[in-house]
């Protein structure tokens, strides 16, 4: 504030020309400072009793006593309810059935709440249950604790009350109402038939009220093709349990593909059982987890994959139209139509291909094939979005047509490629809202920011399938001021009702005559529904449009990364710091090129001295749009003509520094379509990847990732294809299980924990590594810290690529390998990844040894080997010297280099108060300098056992699981107990395909795997 | 707490004499008025009428002491036989009664007979007793401490004559000399010997050994009270509330599991929350005067019953709560480190050891103290010690029969069983 004030400090500053005044300006003391009264004097000085050893003296005193005085413990509070709810009992986890459907995930789940804090998602096993929880789910519970979120509605940028929001909304409707303005609710794909309904209340008192819903991420052409067969807006439902035969053109089936959650029926499948198991083609672009999954994959661009798909058209309804051969792979896309023709009803074809005649002709050969897992009556509601009302919407608001705009779950300015049309429309705008749990793109350019809260907070109900009525319950009560756009409608359309008595009412009709509680429990409720009656599909004009295909330079492919999927998360630690199953890159998108390609363009991957990826930067060019700085990673294959780049990064609005990481991609989503053609050019620069897996391929080490075909497994002895490695014992080839180095400890009383993990079904979709992440209060160490390899995960999947065309071509080049300068030569070029590489997973966590190198290695006893097989770690007895880790042969172990939780340079969850009610009370968080592997989930098994001597019971099977079997919704990771010779895991120790990692080290691991059995033929 | 209500046995002296008189004032009516035999009543009182009822001071009913007094018996017959009716028939005394008690309805008794209504009657008109007065416990003490004197005395005595004896040889000693002396007899001076402490300078073997002793006894005692950082053994903190385990558990013997319920299922055992503590505070708003201790006298308690209604927000003067509540902030006493797993439910439930195994006598803590050192070495003790509880239970037959006979034992110990691993409980 200006004033005219004067302060003075004497009366003698008040004259102006003072000579005091004018001295003491000048002059900081008046008199001199006596310092030669003390320094001057040479001799005291010298004869100074205080020395330097004396000055030391009492600061080691000092210390010591002040280290003393500091002996005294913490007064610890201990705060009780003061009207302690009844289902809540501290120290006892209690479980809630409830439903995510965030518009991109849809899946029934349970919450796992510990004193009223949700800490942990885990399935919903319950028969008739829809979609598994994937990596994302897993890791929503955290993002309830975003220390980001917009905590109070704001009007302007200025916080507000509900009652002033409603308020301003009501007027603005009422306005719209008498001017004949148009009013626009643009939501996410909800598939609450409650909303719809609700929705249609509103544009019941206002009659220009339209609904437009937008999917980041559209399936808009699939699900026009559907909608001009079937008539449902909706997408066809596949069984891939029932098929022998899957041929997939561009859809990662095991990713997210029409939402995913197909892994589960598809892992059915993969189980060789009575010699038979399914077999799989993959034709795609990028590589993908189908791809990397599949019996065999075709690398294709996407005219290519146009063109396959004619002709497998040809092939299987006997049509001619006219294709052009593909280069290459022509002979394999026939021997895939054909193959997929000869299974007939068992065989099943779905494409990812952005574009409505691809859609509709899947639709023709799945109803040519009379596929049994291609059912369109069991229709998937979870897409619904609509690509051309959404473009209309953007003219609408540019017309100046648009009165109020109403957002809920959409960031349209960060999603959409015409961003900047939305931005200059929203201007035009008189009122507009956007409900979200952030303060993102969109929501600080809306007058509006409307707080909504998170879907552990809400109710709610969704369709996820056609006679699939899920319920959504909340499992906390709201953490700040935040309102569901229901609610708000509510109050919109004066309706004197609450949400959730609206929803009991609504839910009625829905759930079958079962009572409310009863859906609310389970969580879902299943009803019959009428099939639907296919129109006729124009096949031969689609495929002729098709046939037309030709590509036009490069084909650029995007996609959602598994760790990321459409963005909505980028603020959630555990999901940035996932390593994506295929690139093993975490922290970062980039462009997936092939090899061919990156040496056409210049474009280059390589370590640096401490083990670090770097790779070249990309400008990307499509239409009008350019994106720089685009990290390039050179991904094996990759089909030659295309390259790949992710959504969901590059965001800004909402996140902390750290997580503002990559590029966006959807800025080259042009017309809500994935499939793009692209110019790609070398920029300056080198990127830093925090890449956590750096060998790309196995080096034809057959004995880790033992594999073999289907037609030797179903043909050979279990002791031609699953050989036991053979040690030197007294100068005798003897098989290393049965040398031991010690004295074995007896493990036939009490229990004896097995974790068997079966590679034929393991898709590498990571669910497991977040569930492991949750459970243990795992740390989020960051980009820089991971690319120095100092990840903390206890679970990690390993990914292998071949370096010739198959991981049996590998062994064979190995062996031939003779001489040293020949062996040099070609186990360095081993080290190249093939240019259309088979792929393998391995989940790698703790083997937990019954002879564990680590144990003997501890100087101070800190990991210590218990009865029931687990590999203790008494984290308070480590003093961090890492022997252990040094000594254990499949490095597992992890070191905290730092503290991570508490410390600002580690500005994750676990440095702030919301983001640490995420943390496992049962786990202990760990310090720095202390090492620390996976337990086998000893606080779950323990809490097992508790749970059945308290009922005075035995254990059943099945009952004792880890976090990682427990999330695995493929049935690859099954835990029990070996000494229960009734149990899964029991009967899976003693199968043909088990075999430990490194058996012939004599570790014997409480781990095991199975031999994967490809079905290539 | 003892209950509450029983004024027939005041054990204390101080008692305000006005008090006194105010009652004995009103015994000369209330005599004439009644008859019925109080013991009955008393009995009647105490099953039927104490739920809302106390006889001095306002419980969810008003105080009842004297009641015979203020109104009519056949009024009163009427009233306690039912009391909605007498309302309904609109009997003026019946509504102004029912108004000046917040329009609570009091619960029918068409059970009562006519008598059980005047014992009753009998039994509230009573005057309080007066108590005999109890001279202070000085007898005792003065015995106690008696002891304590006699023993001193004694060894004073004997110090006493030790000491006689000391100056005595002193003496004879000198006297000795002197007669020699005189005698002419020489005493032959004693050669000076080398002092002691000087020999043992000299002697460089036991200097080492002693240092090295010495040295070695520093450092057990230096161990000894290292290990002691961080161990809390007694530590009993003032609490917010004066909460005291011995009126509870001791006196009036409520199951330690009532309050700590979760100690049975969980991990933890809760500090209850207050609203079990309302359970019975709801109509015990005072303690008794036998509660009363010298340190703490009823006043304190009172008050500190009072603390509680405050934090739960319940108002005794109109038997509400007013919905602002307080949490209690306790100070925790028994603080493991988080690196250490423990699970009541696993102790109290399934090996069944007494809460007193640990925690000590708390029956007797009128202040709670930590009883145990909960170091590590004192729970692997007790699992080394203990024979796991196989009884009855399905979990441990299989497992104990054959582990059993693995070990050539009878029974096993918690040691044997696996709770000596690390991981059992550091995870």
């Amino acid at each position: 504030m200006a004033s005219n004030k004067k302060y003075w400090k004497s009366v003698e500053e008040l004259n102006e020309n003072s000579s005091i005044v004018e001295t003491l300006r000048n002059n900081e003391f008046v008199e001199q400072i006596p310092v030669d009264e003390f320094l001057g004097d040479k001799d005291s000085l010298a004869s100074g009793s205080t020395s330097r050893r004396d000055f030391l003296k009492y600061v080691g005193f000092s210390t010591a006593a002040a280290s003393l005085a500091a002996c005294e413990g913490p007064v610890v509070k201990s705060i009780p309810y003061v009207v302690q709810p009844e289902e809540i009992i501290p120290g006892v986890a209690d479980y809630y059935a409830t439903t995510i459907a965030d518009g991109f995930d849809f899946a029934n789940i349970l919450i796992k709440s510990r004193e009223g804090r949700p800490i942990k998602v885990e399935n919903n096993n319950l028969e008739g249950s829809r979609t598994g929880a994937n990596a994302r789910v897993h890791a929503s519970v955290l993002s309830l604790y975003d220390s980001l979120r917009l905590k109070k509605s704001k009007i302007s940028g200025k916080e507000a009350e509900w009652s002033e929001v409603n308020a301003k909304v009501k007027a603005s409707l009422e306005d719209a109402k008498a001017t004949g303005g148009q009013v626009v609710v643009l939501t996410n794909t909800m598939a609450s038939p409650s909303t719809d309904a609700l929705i249609t209340n509103l544009q019941a008192q206002y009659p220009t009220v339209k609904h437009v819903v937008y999917d980041a991420v559209s399936e808009s052409n699939a699900l026009d093709a559907f909608e001009s067969v079937y008539g449902v807006r909706g997408l066809a439902g596949y069984d891939f349990s029932k098929a022998d035969v899957i041929v997939s053109i561009g859809a990662d089936i095991l990713g997210d593909w029409q939402g995913g959650g197909y892994d589960a029926g598809y892992a059915k499948g993969r189980i060789p059982k009575n010699g038979k198991m399914s077999k799989h083609i993959q034709i795609e672009a990028n590589m993908s987890l189908a791809g990397a999954n599949a019996d065999k994959r075709i690398p294709l661009t996407v005219a290519q994959q146009k063109q396959a798909l004619v002709k497998i058209y040809n092939v299987v309804t006997g049509a001619a139209v006219g294709t052009s051969t593909i280069e290459k792979y022509d002979a394999e896309v026939m021997k895939a139509a054909q193959q997929l023709k000869a299974a007939a009803g068992k065989g099943v074809l779905v494409t990812g291909l952005d574009d409505v005649d691809a859609q509709l002709l899947v639709l023709a050969i799945n109803t040519a094939l009379s596929s049994e897992a291609f059912n369109p009556s069991a229709t998937k509601l979870t897409r619904k979005g609509n690509a051309k009302a959404v473009a209309q919407l953007v003219t609408d608001m540019n017309a100046g047509s648009v009165h109020t705009l109403i957002m809920s779950g959409v960031n349209p300015v960060y999603t959409l490629a015409n961003s900047k049309q939305f931005v200059d429309g929203l201007k035009k705008v008189k009122l507009s809202v956007a409900f979200s749990m952030k303060e993102d793109e969109t929501a600080s350019l809306t007058t509006i920011a409307a707080a909504a809260p998170h879907y552990l907070e809400s109710w709610g109900d969704v369709m996820m399938e056609r006679g699939h009525y899920s319920v959504m319950q909340p499992t906390i009560r709201p953490l700040f001021d935040t309102k569901q756009l229901q609610e708000a409608i509510l109050s919109w359309t004066e309706t004197a009702t609450s949400y959730y008595d609206y929803l009991k009412a609504f839910a009625a009709s829905n759930i079958n005559g079962k009572s409310w509680n009863q859906v609310v429990h389970d969580g879902f409720s299943v009803s019959e529904v009428s099939s639907l009656s296919a129109g006729a599909i124009d096949a031969s004009t689609s495929a002729s449009k098709l046939a037309q295909a030709k590509s036009a330079g490069l084909d650029l492919v995007l996609y959602t990364k598994t760790g990321m999927g459409d963005g909505q998360q980028a603020n959630n630690p555990w999901l940035q710091e996932f390593p994506d199953p295929i690139t093993r890159a975490s922290w970062d998108n980039y462009l997936t090129v092939s090899k061919k390609d990156a040496e056409k363009l210049g474009l280059e991957n390589w370590n640096v001295a401490n083990g670090g990826l770097n790779g070249s930067y990309a400008t990307l060019k499509v239409g009008n749009t350019t994106l720089s700085k685009v990290p390039v990673i050179i991904q094996p294959g990759q089909a030659v003509g295309t390259v790949g780049l992710a959504f969901g990064y590059g965001k800004t609005a909402g996140l902390k520094k750290e997580m503002q990481v990559g590029v966006n991609a959807y800025t080259l989503y042009t017309n809500l379509n994935s499939n793009q053609s692209v110019t790609v050019t070398k920029e300056e620069g080198e990127h830093e990847f925090a890449c956590v897996q750096l060998q790309k391929t196995l080096m034809g080490r057959g004995d880790i990732i033992k594999e073999t075909t289907l037609e030797i497994f179903n043909t050979k002895d279990a002791a031609d294809w699953n050989i036991v490695p053979v040690v030197s014992l007294d100068h005798k080839e003897t098989p290393a299980k049965e040398v031991d180095l010690w004295t074995a400890f007896d493990r036939s009383i009490g229990h004896h924990f097995n974790l068997s993990i079966d590679l034929n079904a393991c898709t590498g979709c990571g669910a497991c590594v977040i569930a492991c992440h949750a459970e243990n209060n795992v740390p989020v160490v960051g980009k820089s810290e991971v690319r120095r390899s100092r990840d903390m995960h206890w679970l990690r999947i390993d990914r292998y690529y071949s370096s010739q065309d198959t991981f049996d071509q590998d062994v064979v080049v190995k062996n031939n390998a003779k001489g040293l300068s020949d062996s040099i030569s070609t186990l360095t070029a081993m080290e190249d990844p093939a240019e259309n590489p088979q792929v393998a997973f391995q989940p790698v966590m703790c083997q937990h040894c019954n002879h564990a190198p680590c144990e003997t290695v501890c100087p101070v006893a800190a990991t210590s080997h218990g009865k029931e097989g687990q590999n203790h770690m008494a984290y308070n007895r480590c003093v961090g010297t890492r022997y252990c880790a040094n000594n254990c042969p499949y490095k597992v172990r992890r070191f905290n280099w730092f503290l991570y939780n508490k410390n600002s340079e580690f500005d994750y969850h676990m440095n702030d108060d919301l983001g640490r009610m995420v943390i496992n009370p049962d786990v202990n968080v760990r310090s720095r300098g202390v090492m620390e592997k996976c337990s086998m989930c000893i606080q779950m098994t323990q809490a097992t056992k508790l749970k059945a001597k308290r009922e005075g019971r035995l254990v059943k099977d099945g009952e004792f699981q880890t976090a990682c079997s427990a999330a695995c919704t493929s049935g690859a990771m099954v835990f029990g107990d070996v000494n229960d010779k009734e149990s899964q895991v029991a009967k899976l120790a003693e199968d043909d395909r088990m075999y430990h990692l490194l058996e012939h080290i004599g570790t014997k691991p409480n781990v095991f795997y199975h031999v994967k059995v490809r079905n290539v033929k | 707490m003892k209950k509450v209500g029983n004024h027939k046995s005041f054990s204390k002296i101080f008692f305000s004499l006005a008090f006194m008189l105010t009652f004995s004032l009103s015994v000369f009516s209330q005599d004439a008025a009644v008859g019925g035999d109080p013991a009955k009543g008393k009995a009647l009182f105490n099953s039927q009428c104490a739920a809302c009822h106390k006889l001095d001071g306002k419980a969810t009913g008003p105080a009842l002491r004297g009641v015979a007094d203020k109104y009519e018996k056949e009024w009163l017959y009427k009233w306690i036989k039912n009391s909605a009716d007498l309302i309904k028939s609109g009997d003026a005394l019946a509504v102004k009664v029912f108004e000046e008690n917040g329009k609570v309805p009091m619960t029918a008794f068409p059970q009562l007979s006519n008598a059980d209504i005047d014992d009753i009657l009998a039994y509230t008109s009573e005057v309080p007793a007066e108590k005999p007065v109890v001279v202070a416990d000085g007898a005792s003490t003065s015995s106690d401490s008696g002891t304590g004197i006699s023993n001193n005395v004694i060894l004073g005595a004997l110090a006493l004559v030790l000491g006689m004896l000391v100056v005595m040889l002193f003496l004879v000693n000198n006297v000795l000399t002197k007669i020699a002396k005189a005698n002419g007899i020489e005493v032959e001076p004693k050669e000076k010997a080398v002092p002691i402490w000087v020999a043992f300078a000299r002697n460089h073997f036991l200097v080492l050994v002693s240092a090295i002793a010495f040295l070695l006894v520093a450092a057990y005692f230096a161990y000894g009270w290292m290990m002691q950082i961080g161990v809390d053994q007694g530590y009993a903190p003032v609490q917010p509330i004066h909460y005291s385990h011995k009126i509870h558990a001791g006196d009036n013997g409520i199951d330690c599991k009532y309050c700590h319920s979760a100690a049975r299922v969980s991990k933890h055992s809760n500090i209850p929350s207050l609203n079990v503590c309302m359970n019975c505070h709801k109509n015990i708003n005072e303690v008794a005067e036998t509660t009363a201790t010298p340190e703490y006298s009823k006043a304190f308690y009172d008050g500190e019953i009072q603390k509680l209604y405050d934090a739960v927000g319940w108002d005794p003067a109109t038997q509400s709560y007013t919905g602002k509540t307080q949490p209690v902030k306790w100070v925790r006493i028994h603080n493991l480190p988080d690196h250490v797993y423990f699970s009541h439910a696993q102790h109290v439930t399934v090996a069944g050891v007494d809460c007193q195994k640990c925690h000590g006598p708390v029956e007797e803590m009128e202040i709670m103290q930590q009883h145990a050192p909960l170091t590590m070495g004192w729970c692997i003790n007790c699992h080394r010690e203990t024979n796991v509880k196989v009884e009855d239970n399905e979990y441990y037959k299989k497992i104990h029969e054959e582990l059993s006979k693995k070990y050539g034992v009878k029974q096993l110990t918690a040691a044997q069983m696996g709770g000596l691993e690390c991981g059992k409980c550091h995870y």
